[in-house]
């Protein structure tokens, strides 16, 4: 917990309370999913744990809240203001139509109304436009500016932390108007004054100093990739490798750090293995950059995402590699796909020297980055993966999308391919396959109520009570269809719905991993 | 009354085209850093045509996200465009065919634009979400707009105005003339609030007109590892890396 005595001005007072102790309650399953009715303040209790000195100084952010940071914080959105077309833009043009008020999966589970999207952006635009409107200027009242005041602030810190930058809301905007942008903003502004999550800025630390977001140094990781082998030879009699930085190697795989031990993220890591050693693929994996989270996404910061992208490309360069991959991760297929290229020039089309350099060393045949699952899929339709589907026939599947895959990426060479090649892998893989209410996948998939680093145990509450709507979903189709296994391709989902399934009444080993589901059921060849 | 009018309206034109004109400029020139279309997304500058395309002409997403808004809205927005192609009688001499074809539809057009804006103004005070989210000016801009309706329809139904005089008063505005404007206590009404309306325009949430075109969730094609995408802000980043 923060020591906040020494601060100016005390930080946000409700952090003061450890949250961690508030109650978790799961809400009931609505027989028909309706738009709950308003319960003003509901969540109000729900911060998270500020980070302290020793967790934002190394990040570059102020240890602490001190005199001065209305205007600082007044002046760091001026900033993004003009940074950031999407922040403008979202600024000035949402109509208050509501249109996207019953779109967050927050809003519907906890009935809070600054859980509502437009809500949600409000408290940040009402501070735009008291400071950087006519309007706002001349009357506040009217057009609903505020003064940036403690209040505000402590308003922000619960309640942008209440926001998984799961972007449901932005597909129903007429504008689309992305709330996560908004509330990347509002974070970036909060660590600007030393107001920052100390889950997310604790964790961005770890990748800085050790590699990855868990802590793991190298030497534990080799052990744990020599234990995973042992385990493969013994369970398959298939000599599958785990490499650790192998120069040369064809294809770096950059996963999430929570792969190499958590369950059920571990399962997908051996499958990934099994089907490089299965197609014949030289990989390796690099302690540099072991982690393929980037937290820098959560917290808008675009230095601290480029940073946090350049070990890949680091690593990438001093492998010699010529396929970069990365694992089963939602928030990281998005850095990734989306910004990749961007940040570091991991990607095709560059014509600055900077990304050139590595466009050479990388096989322009081979999309850059790929996502494990397009790898597979591809060996499957080229016929160089065997599968025994019967061995999952034990597992009734479903899919859970997860939103920063759905909405904030892509798969495949056709918009919508992330939604077709994990199913058409679990189809692949195995025998029983049913999908979720169509108003719950694809674009309008609901988060699983983790992401956006709210995945820390003090905001347990929230995270369970976002879970609403997916377990609503997948009740349905337990009850009807039997499915009791959920497939996804997010660490964060992975981890989320292995606290939160036992609070609506499921078991917690019914989520896993597409490659989990590869790895029951691909078939080796034992000889090698 | 015509002098006070006539300034009227051509401050008000000032601060319309200036006012939208800088706006449109202030966020063509703010980078957007990072590739972040909503996915699925078009692949091709030609697919971020038509998604835009719809979006302005059907209000898809918001036809995706609740049929009563889109209904109300949409009914709005059709007879408003309609009823200001149907103004433009007002400004032009001959008037063009396409706007003489469309005048009985603009007469209905503003009943349909009047009843949108009334559902649209129920739901404020009936749905407890929306009336949490309302903040006074946005009662204020519907109030605007259905005034400005609701007098428009007066003048055609009830208590005729000279329109012809109308006519000559803003043709000769074009030309720098000041014409007389028929004393009608209707007509100014209706000509303070288009003045009213033409002034808030740039600083109000009117901006979503323009602001549509410059949403990077919509405008940006997904092409992110074909393409490298670099704001000069961030490539001057790594020129320091
Ligand atoms: C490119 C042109 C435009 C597009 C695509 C557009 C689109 C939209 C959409 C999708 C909405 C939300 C739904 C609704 O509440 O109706 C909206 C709301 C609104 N629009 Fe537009 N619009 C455009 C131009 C205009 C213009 C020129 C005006 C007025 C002069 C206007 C006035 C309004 C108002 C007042 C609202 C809010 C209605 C409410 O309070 O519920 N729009 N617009
Ligand atoms: S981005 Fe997701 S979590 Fe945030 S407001 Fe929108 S729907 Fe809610
Ligand atoms: S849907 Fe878009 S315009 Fe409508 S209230 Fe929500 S953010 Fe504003």
């Amino acid at each position: 917990m923060a020591d906040t005595s020494t601060a100016v001005s005390p930080a946000p007072t409700s952090a003061a309370k450890p949250a961690a102790k508030a109650k978790v309650v799961a809400p009931a399953f609505r027989e028909y999913p309706t738009i709950p009715a308003l319960q003003i303040d509901s969540m109000v209790e729900s911060t998270p744990y500020i980070a302290t000195a020793a967790h934002n100084e190394p990040l570059g952010f102020p240890g602490e809240l001190a005199e001065g940071w209305e205007q600082k914080a007044v002046a760091k959105m001026g900033e993004l203001l003009g940074k950031y077309r999407s922040l403008k833009v979202y600024m000035d043009s949402c109509v208050h139509c509501g249109a996207c008020t019953d779109k967050c999966h927050y809003f519907i589970g906890t009935g809070d109304p600054k859980n509502m999207p437009v809500a949600r952006q409000d408290l940040m635009r009402s501070v735009y436009r008291r400071y950087y409107t006519l309007p706002g200027k001349i009357f506040p009242k009217l057009v609903g500016a505020r003064d940036m005041s403690k209040d505000v602030l402590d308003d922000w810190f619960r309640y942008y932390n209440q926001c998984s930058e799961c972007r449901r809301c932005s597909v129903f905007c007429p504008y689309g108007i992305d709330t996560a942008e908004v509330t990347m903003a509002a974070k970036e502004i909060m660590d600007s004054v030393g107001v920052g999550h100390k889950y997310v800025n604790e964790i961005m630390g770890k990748v800085h100093k050790i590699g990855n977001n868990l802590g793991l140094p190298g030497p534990a990781l080799e052990n744990t990739l020599e234990g995973l082998e042992e385990d493969v030879l013994e369970e398959t009699g298939a000599a599958v490798k785990y490499p650790l930085d192998v120069k040369g190697a064809e294809v770096l795989l950059v996963t999430p750090s929570a792969d190499f031990f958590a369950e059920p993220h571990v399962d997908s890591l051996i499958g990934y293995g099994k089907v490089f050693h299965a197609a014949g693929i030289s990989w390796t994996l690099s302690s540099k950059a072991s982690e393929a989270g980037n937290f820098g996404m959560f917290i808008g910061n675009y230095d601290q995402m480029q940073k946090i992208a350049m070990r890949v490309r680091e690593a990438a360069l001093e492998l010699g590699v010529k396929r970069i991959v990365v694992g089963e991760c939602g928030h990281a297929w998005r850095v990734a796909y989306s910004f990749w290229n961007t940040l570091t020039g991991i990607g095709a089309g560059a014509n600055d020297p900077f990304a050139i350099q590595l466009q050479k060393q990388l096989d322009p045949n081979y999309r850059q980055p790929s996502h494990i699952c397009e790898v597979t899929w591809d060996l499957i339709q080229a016929g160089r993966l065997k599968f025994n589907k019967d061995a999952n026939d034990h597992r009734i599947v479903t899919f859970h999308d997860s939103c920063n895959v759905a909405r904030g990426s892509r798969m495949g060479d056709y918009a919508g391919g992330q939604f077709d090649i994990p199913r058409h892998i679990i189809r692949a893989v195995a025998n029983h396959y049913v999908d979720m209410s169509p108003d719950t996948t694809h674009e309008r998939t609901f988060c699983c109520g983790g992401g956006g680093g709210l995945l820390s145990d003090e905001l347990m509450d929230i995270r369970v009570k976002g879970a609403l709507p997916r377990m609503e979903a997948l009740k349905r189709i337990a009850d009807k269809d039997g499915v009791n296994f959920m497939a996804t391709i997010c660490a964060i989902c992975k981890a989320q719905f292995t606290k939160v399934l036992p609070y609506y009444g499921f078991k917690m080993s019914m989520v896993g991993g597409v490659h989990q589901l590869v790895s029951t059921a691909i078939v080796l060849d034992n000889e090698q | 009354m015509n002098y006070l009018f006539a300034l009227l309206f051509y401050i008000a034109t000032l601060i319309l085209v200036g006012g939208v004109a800088y706006r449109v400029y202030d966020y063509a020139r703010t980078p957007a850093p990072l590739k972040i279309p909503t996915t699925p997304a078009p692949t091709t500058t030609s697919g971020v045509a038509f998604r835009m395309f719809r979006e302005v002409v059907f209000f898809e997403s918001l036809f995706k996200s609740n049929l009563w808004i889109w209904a109300l809205g949409w009914l709005f927005h059709v007879g408003l465009a309609l009823v200001l192609l149907r103004h433009l009688r007002y400004f032009t001499e001959p008037v063009n065919f396409i706007i003489a074809f469309i005048q009985p539809f603009g007469m209905y057009a503003g009943f349909a634009m009047a009843a949108g804006l009334a559902g649209l103004w129920a739901r404020r005070f009936l749905v407890e979400r929306i009336r949490y989210i309302s903040t006074p000016s946005d009662h204020l801009m519907l109030a605007l707009l259905l005034g400005l309706a609701v007098t428009g329809l007066l003048m055609k139904f009830v208590m005729h105005t000279d329109i012809v005089a109308v006519k000559t008063f803003f043709l000769g505005l074009m030309v720098f003339e000041i014409n007389p404007l028929p004393s009608h206590p209707g007509l100014y009404l209706h000509l303070g609030m288009v003045v009213l309306l033409m002034m808030i325009f740039p600083i109000s949430k009117l901006l979503h007109a323009p602001g549509l075109f410059f949403s990077p969730t919509r405008n940006q094609v997904d092409n992110p590892r074909e393409t490298r995408h670099l704001a000069p802000w961030a490539a001057q980043l790594e020129r320091k890396a």
